[in-house]
């Protein structure tokens, strides 16, 4: 089992633009949006590596930038990394989907698009999961609902 | 031949898809999920779950209210493992504000937690029986998991949804009488199990409609994310209390179920198995539950420091992570669950298709939904 300094190695020299913030819980890389699906397909083959199981995949808006985070795992080896791509863009917020790597992303990509509008290329059915098609964004910070939410 | 074509002719949508909805009310989705299932004749050809009829949106008001008020909310996700799902969140806080709980405390939850995987698979195993046609089942099943809720009445004045767990301990301390009346339980429910064996383990009818049904290969459960006994049974060793131990899980012995099956059979009898090791635990270490406080000190108001915290635990039915972005005030400015119930559903259409749709019932029940945890 590798230890968190020899994971960042490996990657430094498969990815050398990638990014490892100081003082996390888990390893964390943050990498260019643009590049996320080949960076992912290097961690999933790459048998030093191996990250085969994503456990989950969010986002968070962070009114400057929305962040994808990406929590994965390798059932050989059991270590953790979480993979950080930023999109500045807030009108039309688009990454490139990890479906064709992980079946599971399918369904949390569209939970993501559902709840905060970013939009995932190459995606084979993006759809909203739980709410109707014009109810708006409601995990993205400037979501107003004069109806249901009471501001206090 | 001449008549055969004719009556070929006849026969409507004989090359035509048949489409029919399962749910959102249907006895064997155990809540309100909906398959949209593609029939050709009595064969699925593949389905299409929609889900988000008990959407209550949990993550967006996690991020108006305070630590001590998320737990409540988390009862009411997967709420056969309220007890678990309490835990996750009060770990999260822990390690953020760097509180070692004591000793008790972590014992206690582990027997609590252990408790609350019983009762759960108990319900489980009634509902499976009853999805498949043997009613008895449901009377064994529900008149052992009383034993439990009665002693979670006792403790916690609550028998579903306990909020027993607070951050840095427990509300406040156990009944007298829980040490006593679980090791009664125990003791009852030793001699109880080989009858629920009997009943239906061995049961040839059962037997058949249960094996070689729902194949998911190794592959498929880690594509999609399938933890809990469901993966186990395709012999995924994906038990996060191996993986990496929380509360008393490093103190005790107990082994990782695993079936090579991969059928409906393999992952029911992984839960029962499961069974057994949760009342070898609770064995472990009911009697030796240490003396102490049942909290460590706590601020009367939590605040996590700014940051991002992430924990996963084990429940009933899989892996529960939760991922906490902190700024700095006593609410999360992002709080994300990632159930394990979501990702166990999304298997179905590929593990469905190709088989009877009486079989679907059967795949369906052994993933164990419970629809509140997927929609949260």
């Amino acid at each position: 089992m590798l230890n968190k300094e020899e994971i960042s190695e490996i990657i430094r020299t498969l990815v050398p633009e990638a990014v490892f913030p100081e003082g996390t819980q888990l390893l964390e890389v943050i990498v260019p949006a643009e590049k996320i699906f080949p960076i992912a397909e290097q961690l999933k083959t790459d048998s030093r590596l191996a990250f085969d199981y994503l456990i989950s995949q969010t986002a968070v808006d962070f009114v400057s930038k929305f962040t994808v985070v990406c929590h994965l795992d390798s059932t050989q080896f059991r270590h953790l990394i979480v993979l950080k791509a930023e999109l500045v863009d807030r009108e039309n917020p688009a990454i490139d989907s990890l479906t064709a790597l992980y079946p599971t992303a399918e369904f949390f990509e569209r939970e993501i698009f559902d709840l905060f509008g970013i939009r995932f290329n190459n995606h084979p059915n993006l759809k909203r999961l739980f709410l109707e098609d014009n109810y708006g964004y409601p995990l993205r910070k400037d979501f107003r609902d004069e109806v249901n939410i009471i501001e206090r | 031949m001449m008549s055969e074509e004719i009556i070929k002719d006849v026969i409507v949508g004989e090359n035509e898809d048949y489409i029919i909805n399962m749910g959102p009310q249907h006895p064997s989705t155990h809540g309100v999920l909906r398959l949209e299932v593609c029939l050709k004749g009595e064969t699925v050809k593949y389905l299409i779950p929609h889900i988000g009829y008990i959407h209550r949106g949990i993550e967006k008001m996690c991020e108006a209210i305070t630590y001590p008020q998320i737990i409540h909310l988390t009862d009411r996700m997967d709420y056969l493992s309220a007890h678990i799902n309490n835990e996750a969140v009060c770990m999260v806080v822990e390690d953020a504000m760097q509180i070692e709980v004591p000793e008790r405390v972590k014992y206690i939850r582990t027997i609590l937690d252990e408790l609350n995987r019983i009762a759960s698979h108990q319900l489980w195993w009634c509902a499976f029986g009853m999805d498949l046609g043997a009613l008895t089942s449901f009377f064994y099943g529900l008149r052992d998991r009383e034993y439990i809720l009665d002693i979670f009445e006792e403790s916690f004045g609550s028998r579903l949804l306990h909020s027993f767990v607070a951050p840095g301990g427990l509300m406040h301390d156990v009944h007298p009488n829980f040490q006593k009346r679980t090791k009664e339980f125990i003791k009852y429910f030793k001699t109880k199990l080989p009858e629920y064996d009997q009943l239906l383990t061995g049961n040839i009818i059962f037997q058949n409609r249960a094996k070689g049904i729902g194949l998911m290969s190794r592959e498929t459960a880690i594509g999609y994310g399938v933890t809990g006994p469901s993966g186990r049974g395709s012999n995924l060793a994906c038990d996060v209390r191996k993986i990496a131990p929380y509360g008393a899980y490093d103190k005790v012995q107990f082994n990782e179920i695993l079936e090579t099956g991969c059928d409906v059979f393999a992952r029911y009898q992984v839960r029962m198995a499961e069974m057994w090791e949760s009342m070898s635990i609770i064995e472990q270490l009911i009697d030796n539950i240490p003396e102490g406080e049942f909290t460590a000190k706590m601020k009367p108001i939590i605040k996590l420091p700014a940051g991002e915290y992430y924990r996963r635990v084990e429940t009933a039915r899989g892996e529960l992570s939760v991922y906490v972005v902190s700024d700095g005030n006593k609410s999360p400015y992002r709080m994300k669950f990632r159930t394990p119930n979501f990702s166990n559903l999304f298997v179905m259409n590929e593990i469905a298709s190709g088989y009877k749709i009486a079989d679907l019932i059967a795949i369906s029940g052994s993933l164990d939904l419970v629809i509140p945890d997927i929609d949260r």
